[in-house]
């Protein structure tokens, strides 16, 4: 809603506030304001000039040489280049010594040799919006309408010293949507009265029921419709001071009769319609819902199909208009309607949006009925616009108001207790201070004995239903500043995070200081990117938006992998070679195509590692990340969550990651051993697809760590007596997995074997080409007492030639 | 004797003046005073001398020893430190060379943010509460006063799956759970999280962002205890000097509502650039629990009452570290992400 200062002192006093200080005044009062516009973009010395001769420039052809009358004794000799120019208009004319907006100062000047005193000016050279001018206005020079004094500053015809107040309005306030309840709200801010519009029907006694009729038969939808009739109107352009009203809020003058529609729908809120009379059959006005297969050509030239649950006004056949959207075409008022059928109704607002809403159709009229409109202005507003009508296109309006009425909502009284305002607030607000705030609202009330405040909410403020409703009005008007601080009574406990998180925040702590950076990607995906990697994705249905934005972004991921990779690529394109990036996120899975119930989410953690694990450096030899770190970082998280001992690797061959390079992450539960994730390299195939070089990755389901994570520190007094190590080398197949020998070696050497770590492998000509080596070292203790040499030797060589034996390994000496 | 034993010494004594390396003053040692040394030599003739002759002689031998043990040892203690001074000099590096720093990762700075506001509000008391980044209609809108076709959801355009599922636009419906779960007890809660809105992508807005919500239900809650409450955020985040102002706004789920301005954090309120020259800068939306909703959640507004307060992640992150574009959160650059491991 865009509010003229100079419109809005007609209804209401403000000596002692600019545009600027209304404009703090009300945000203050929680009414929005974004911006105060001055209107006057710059003018100065522009008068209005009647062009008393023109001629064609004698050396160009564009250009005209006109003879100007400004109120001077002297004509003034002004060359003009637009087409529009003739002998007789009155237009805007710039003299020496004038500017306009863009700091654009007149000067004396010659063109093509003719000596030129000043410039007339077309609308936009004013600094006006020429998409809010009349049509004929937009180009050329502006025609002032005839009577327009000849001399008057340009500013107070087009009325553009003013300001223009524009209102972020919440959904709650349609209430101010209109000039009058803005200044009702100004009212309450400042206490000073509020001067209504007065509509002045000294009309005709033809009884306008001779010649319209209107009927209701969508009751639920519609619960007033009233009409007047106006006969013998001359339609033609609407005064100056309405259109610049129209226009300082907005709107496009059009002719007399529909502005004054549009004048009246601001200054009241109501929405009103005019038909040309003569075009509605029989005067008949039904308002029902379209019937299957209806259309209507609406007034921007669109011929839209109806659907059965749309509100229509028709002449008991045809639809004439969408109710409260959009007049239609066939009704239209045009430059020879004669007789006016004026429309003022309530339409249902949720209605009105669903249609506006189905067929894309938004107008000033449908964004008020859908916030609600005052049941009370039905009727001023249709007088007031019949009385507009009959003096600015000098009609006559028929007696009376035909109207149908099938509901006709009552305020609403609201209870509130001057203890529950001051308990609810914190505050100690006496009685008066409580009456002074409604009053100025306007809101008639009774206070019982026992402090209770009955308060009759007039039907503007429809947002008023509630006793909290009622004790936001009286805080803002007190003012939110004035309201105290105090600290929350009662016990208070302590917070605390809950498990999840704080292993999340532990994950987090860890994963930095290993170097990895925290990355945070969007939730919608592509859906390729989520039949990456079935075995992560589940062998499920991504969950798709209805109406995605493009889509690169219409489901929604079902694993984190996919965006990591494309982080990653997204780096690298940017020389960021080194890449070392986790994320903790949901992924989103279901098995149904269509959902009925919310999806899963699982909560996961993803890693990413490619190109060098530590830059290279002066002293330090650069070293490409491989699949360890990778698997490292898993089992530093597993320390971490102490799951070391419930936790193991399982050589895995899943879609899209390397076959020989991928291990399983197994967790053994409660349930079993359950695969809560991967550690591998992407397939070289997918590496190049995604213009990658060797990447690692990690992908861990989270709610299984979270069940198994045991911070309890387990301790174990330290070691009294003394160990002994045994190196062993063995050569055997390469295939045998080297956590297959620990575990047979640990297995075998029983309480008394410590540990077992492999401290080298390789693989060599010399040994075979299917051979390799692994060296492993072997420390023996007893916990209460010295080991013998004996004793260690005979239990070293059982272990050894049990893996000999079980791996067909061979012990190197 | 006693005069072999003074030229001993002398002779000992010049030839030790001469010696240049640890070796040769070895091999002086041993010629000297080594078992088969010329000292040695000498004394062997003791047994010779008369009782009154023995301690005499006996004394001038220690103390030709001791004489000669000593320049040895001032000498052995030069080539010590010689030696030392020699490894110092050699092992002399540039220590201007950059150090072998372990390479640290950093937090995101969004989650920096979120767990530093969680930091606050758990020591105030409050936890964390989670719910569904996917919801239904019922929970996202309906149970927050926000029915079908009501205009205040066009404040809010969603991504819906099924007319009645969608991706959440506000982490509130978190508050509607916590509340049924809660059985009409107290609660102080906190609501971190991922939402969704309809909305083009550009340095301000972005259509995936974060949300915190705070959530308290009691008897007795007040809205001066809300103000008490961000009063107290606000300057446990941005610091001692911080006020708030409150203006009166809308929100369907909270009446009487509220905007929240905190001092500019740039210019301590004078008024600069990025507060507008208005020297504060919105940060949070706040009000008292409208009653349908307590309703909805299980409660009797007439035996308690509540506030709920609402912050953008992004926002903050933007206003506290000066970034120019909302959109860089979300793209990952490892240059932006980097200069964000200070703790």
């Amino acid at each position: 809603m865009n509010v003229s200062y100079q419109w809005l002192r007609e209804y209401i006093e403000l000596n002692g506030y600019n545009g600027e200080r209304l404009a703090e005044l009300m945000t203050s009062g929680g009414i929005e304001i974004d911006i105060v516009e001055n209107r006057n973009k710059g003018v100065t010395g522009v008068v209005v000039g009647h062009v008393v001769e023109r001629e064609k420039h004698p050396d160009a052809d564009k250009l005209s040489v006109c003879k100007v009358d400004v109120g001077q004794e002297e004509l003034l000799q002004i060359v003009c280049g637009a087409k529009n120019v003739a002998a007789g208009q009155l237009v805007p004319v710039a003299t020496i010594g004038a500017k306009l907006p863009g700091d654009f100062a007149i000067k004396r000047a010659k063109l093509r040799g003719v000596e030129s005193q000043g410039m007339i000016c077309s609308a936009k050279e004013l600094g006006l919006n020429d998409k809010l001018l009349p049509k004929e206005q937009q180009e050329g020079i502006l025609v002032l309408p005839e009577g327009t004094p000849v001399g008057k500053s340009i500013l107070d015809v087009l009325a553009i010293e003013d300001e223009v107040l524009e209102l972020d309005l919440t959904p709650n306030r349609s209430d101010c949507l209109s000039m009058l309840g803005v200044a009702y709200e100004v009212a309450a801010l400042t206490g000073r009265p509020v001067n209504l519009p007065q509509a002045n029907l000294n009309g005709s006694s033809e009884p306008a029921s001779g010649h319209i009729k209107v009927a209701i038969d969508a009751k639920e939808q519609c619960t007033h419709y009233s009409a007047r009739y106006i006969k013998d109107v001359h339609i033609g352009p609407s005064p100056q001071w309405m259109q610049n009203r129209l226009m300082a809020a907005g709107i496009r003058p059009i002719n007399n009769v529909v502005d004054v529609t549009n004048y009246v729908m601001l200054e009241y809120g109501q929405p009103l319609h005019a038909f040309d009379a003569d075009k509605v059959a029989g005067g008949q006005i039904l308002v029902r819902v379209a019937q299957e297969g209806e259309e209507i050509e609406t007034l921007d030239g669109q011929v839209r199909k109806l659907e059965p649950h749309m509100l229509v006004i028709t002449d008991g056949t045809a639809p004439i208009a969408l109710a409260g959207v959009m007049g239609g075409a066939n009704s239209e008022v045009t430059d020879s309607t004669v007789n006016i059928l004026l429309e003022s109704a309530r339409f249902d607002g949720s209605s009105v949006r669903k249609t506006s809403r189905q067929l894309g159709l938004r107008s000033e009229s449908s964004a008020r009925f859908e916030k609600g409109v005052d049941p009370a202005r039905v009727i001023p507003a249709l007088d007031r616009a019949a009385a507009l009508i009959a003096e600015v296109a000098s009609g006559l309006v028929l007696e009376g108001v035909v109207e149908a009425v099938s509901a006709q909502p009552e305020p609403a009284v609201v209870k509130v207790s001057l203890s529950k305002i001051n308990g609810y607030l914190g505050t100690e607000l006496s009685k008066l201070e409580v009456e002074t705030i409604f009053t100025r609202l306007q809101f008639a009330f009774e206070l019982s004995t026992d402090g209770v405040f009955a308060v009759t909410v007039p039907t503007r403020r429809g947002d008023i239903t509630h006793d909290v409703d009622l004790i936001e009005e009286v805080a803002r008007l007190y003012g939110y500043d004035n309201i105290p601080t105090t600290p929350i009574e009662g016990a208070t406990s302590p917070g605390a995070l809950t498990k999840p998180q704080a292993i999340r925040r532990e994950l987090r702590k860890r994963l930095t200081h290993a170097g990895l950076h925290e990355v945070i990607s969007y939730s919608f995906t592509h859906p390729e990117r989520t039949k990456l990697f079935p075995a992560l994705s589940g062998d499920v249905h991504p969950v798709r938006l209805a109406l995605p934005m493009s889509e690169d972004r219409s489901v929604l991921r079902t694993s984190l992998l996919p965006q990591l990779m494309e982080t990653a690529t997204y780096n690298r394109n940017r020389k960021n070679d080194d890449v070392a990036i986790f994320e903790i996120g949901s992924v989103f899975h279901t098995d149904e195509e269509t959902l009925t119930r919310l999806p899963q989410e699982k909560h996961r953690l993803a890693v990413l590692l490619t190109g060098n694990r530590i830059g290279s450096q002066w002293n330090r030899k650069a070293e490409a990340v491989d699949f360890y770190d990778a698997k490292g970082i898993v089992e530093s998280i597993a320390e971490l969550l102490g799951v070391t001992k419930e936790l193991s690797f399982e050589r895995a061959d899943i879609e899209h990651l390397h076959p020989g390079r991928t291990a399983a992450v197994v967790l053994e539960t409660e349930r079993g051993h359950e695969t809560i994730g991967y550690v591998g390299m992407l397939h070289p195939s997918v590496q190049l697809s995604n213009d990658l070089v060797d990447t690692y990755v990690v992908e861990l389901e989270l709610a299984p760590l979270y069940d198994e994570a045991d911070f309890a520190i387990e301790y174990r007094t330290l070691p009294r007596y003394p160990a002994m190590q045994r190196d062993i080398a063995l050569v055997l197949d390469r295939e045998v997995a080297a956590g297959k020998l620990i575990a047979a070696a640990t297995a075998q050497g029983g309480e008394l074997l410590e540990s077992v770590r492999v401290f080298d492998v390789f693989t060599g000509e010399k040994l075979g080409a299917d051979k390799k080596s692994v060296a492993i070292a072997l420390v023996y203790r007893h916990a209460e007492r010295t080991l013998t040499d004996e004793e260690v030797t005979e239990l070293h060589g059982k272990v050894v030639s049990n893996l000999e034996q079980s791996f067909g390994a061979e012990l190197r000496k | 004797m006693k005069e072999r034993l003074e030229a001993l010494r002398s002779e000992a004594l010049q030839e030790l003046q001469g010696v240049t390396d640890p070796q040769q003053l070895n091999e002086l040692r041993v010629k000297y005073l080594g078992k088969k040394g010329a000292l040695t030599e000498i004394l062997r003739g003791m047994g010779a001398l008369s009782a009154e002759e023995r301690p005499v002689i006996g004394q001038v031998g220690n103390d030709v020893r001791a004489a000669i043990e000593e320049v040895i040892e001032t000498k052995q203690a030069a080539f010590v430190e010689a030696e030392t001074q020699n490894r110092l000099r050699a092992e002399t590096i540039d220590v201007t060379l950059p150090g072998k720093k372990p390479t640290a990762g950093a937090v995101h700075p969004l989650n920096k943010v979120v767990q530093e506001i969680e930091d606050v509000f758990v020591g105030l008391g409050y936890t964390v509460a989670e719910g569904p980044e996917v919801e239904t209609d019922y929970y996202n809108f309906e149970a927050l006063n926000l029915p079908k076709d009501h205009p205040a959801r066009d404040m809010q355009d969603s991504f819906y799956v099924t007319d009645d599922i969608l991706m959440r636009t506000q982490t509130s419906p978190v508050q509607v759970r916590t509340m049924k779960a809660a059985n009409g007890k107290p609660i102080k809660i906190i609501c971190p999280g991922k939402v969704y809105r309809r909305d083009d992508d550009d340095a301000t807005h972005s259509f995936q962002f974060n949300q915190i919500e705070g959530l308290v239900v009691g008897p007795n809650i007040r809205m001066s205890d809300l103000k008490g409450t961000l009063l107290q955020f606000v300057q446990l985040m941005f610091g001692k000097q911080a006020q708030i102002r409150l203006r009166p706004s809308f929100f369907p789920f909270t009446e009487p509502s509220a905007e929240v301005d905190v001092t500019c954090s740039q210019c301590g309120g004078d008024g600069c650039r990025m507060c507008k020259h208005t020297g504060w800068l919105e940060i949070l939306g706040c009000g008292m629990v409208h009653p349908r909703v307590l309703e909805m959640g299980g409660y009797d507004p007439n035996e308690v009452t509540g506030f709920a307060f609402g912050m953008g992640v992004e926002r903050i992150a933007l206003l506290k570290y000066g970034i120019d574009d909302i959109r860089h959160f979300y793209t990952n650059d490892l240059r932006f992400l980097s200069q964000f491991v200070r703790m």
